[in-house]
């Protein structure tokens, strides 16, 4: 239970921490608030050459409002992030996910980048990213790029970052401020991770779903958007909304697994039942009969 | 693997010493400072136990690195009585509460709830409560903690 050995360097620049990426080859590991990767290193599931601290790199933490909307530095602590003001005006429904991510503890050392960086697929930040639109901003000695959170995770702790690519903002487009915030997870104890859990969010206007984002956790090896159910969603009268029915499409992109936590049958069963819930509770449309 | 001098404050003292990169602030607390109250139990962020405060918030000291903590002010459950005795207000909650029985558990739970009842801080019931699932107690049914966390806020800990 203790990690293997490993050299440790803390850069105070962007620049700096690209190069030491860089130069390691593959063998360096990013470590920001360390809460998902220190079990991983005690449990010498990991066992990097090197570890690249990001907590002291000027202007890596902190929220911002920029054109359309809202960027999260990468080394932004969950507890800081579950207080700032801009967050809770701009981004509900991340605040509210973010108050459902690990512990009190945990969260007080976390960091928002790092959750979205390693993409536990059961983990609330990723899928809200995906949820959202948002977008990763990623930077190594090469150049910058910026990928679309749907386009990032492609297995569990999988994603199209590069060994020498560091994740350098996270970029979350404005959704107008009356929308409405669909959010429910079930896990076992609070704090743990989901066995299901869904975020997003929807924009009604005149009693039509103009705009809806929205993704699942823990129901597949990835964050899972529900494409179909947008699709199916928007343009939609509230009127016309059949909630169970709109469940099964939304659970139409998962991939649930077996595990000894739940079954994929479970998983699904849940995740419909949960779905058809929290769209009655969020939009308030009526119970059937 | 690179050895890093560093230097902290443990329970208003300054601590120095030499550790590898691989050193948990838990072990060097312990193993290194001699702060035995710090339990190391799952040493994967599961249990709690080695809960400190560090530069004033409970964090799990089995997931920050000690070299992590260089410059920081750490407080342990060997700093929260005052030096004749006198128990913090924690400590004199689990106490007349019954919030302990073997006491793996218990100064995790304490630095907790010290630091969310520190200063100016007001936290409700419900706060501490929730604040409670980052511990995890084999004996206590943790009946007795919730008790405490009751006189916490209705006593209005200092
Ligand atoms: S020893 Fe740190 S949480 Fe269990
Ligand atoms: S008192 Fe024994 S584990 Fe809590």
């Amino acid at each position: 239970m203790k990690p293997a050995p490993f050299d440790y360097v803390a850069p105070r620049t962007i620049e700096e921490a690209l190069r030491v990426l860089a130069e390691a080859g593959g063998g360096a590991t990013v470590i920001a608030g360390g809460q998902t990767l220190m079990p991983l290193l005690n449990l010498r599931m990991s066992q990097p050459f090197i570890l690249v601290d990001i907590n002291g790199i000027e202007g890596f933490s902190g929220v911002t409002r920029i054109d359309g909307g809202t960027r999260i530095g990468p080394a932004t602590r969950q507890a800081d992030a579950l207080q700032d003001t801009i967050l809770a005006r701009h981004l509900p429904a991340f605040v509210k996910a973010l108050s459902h991510v690990g512990h009190h503890q945990t969260r007080n050392r976390g960091t928002v980048g790092g959750s979205i960086a390693l993409g536990e697929p059961a983990a609330e930040m990723p899928a809200t990213a995906v949820a959202l639109g948002a977008t990763i901003e990623i930077a190594s000695v090469r150049g910058t790029r910026r990928v679309p959170a749907r386009e990032f995770y492609v297995g569990p702790y999988m994603t199209v970052l590069e060994p020498d690519e560091l994740v350098t903002g996270i970029v979350y487009p404005d959704w107008p401020e009356s929308h409405h915030v669909l959010f429910r997870e079930v896990a076992q104890r609070p704090g743990d991770f989901a066995l299901v859990g869904m975020v997003g969010a929807a924009v009604v206007e005149s009693g039509t779903v103009g705009r809806a984002g929205l993704a699942w956790f823990g129901m597949g090896p990835t964050p899972v958007a529900m494409v179909q159910l947008e699709a199916a969603l928007v343009g939609k009268s509230l009127d016309d909304l059949d909630p169970d029915a709109l469940a099964a499409t939304a659970i139409a992109d998962t991939a649930p697994f077996d595990d000894h936590h739940a079954s994929a049958e479970y998983r699904r069963t849940v995740g419909r039942r949960t779905f058809a819930r929290t769209l009655r509770e969020a939009l308030s449309l009526r119970e059937p009969a | 693997m690179s050895d890093h001098s560093i230097s902290m404050t443990i329970n208003g003292r300054r601590q120095t010493g030499t550790v590898e990169a691989r050193t948990s602030l838990g072990d060097f607390l312990r193993m290194d400072a001699g702060y035995t109250g710090v339990h190391l139990g799952c040493e994967h962020g599961v249990c709690g136990a080695c809960t400190v405060v560090v530069d004033g918030r409970a964090v799990r000291s089995c997931l920050v690195l000690a070299v992590q903590a260089d410059g920081s002010e750490v407080t342990t459950v060997e700093g929260l009585a005052d030096p004749e005795g006198t128990l913090h207000p924690v400590q004199q909650a689990m106490r007349d509460s019954h919030g302990l029985q073997c006491g793996f558990c218990t100064p995790g739970v304490v630095m907790t709830f010290a630091a969310l009842t520190a200063e100016d801080c007001k936290p409700t019931e419900d706060e501490l409560i929730a604040a409670m699932s980052g511990h995890i107690c084999r004996c206590t049914g943790y009946q007795g903690i919730r008790k405490a966390a009751k006189i916490l806020v209705e006593g209005g800990a200092a």
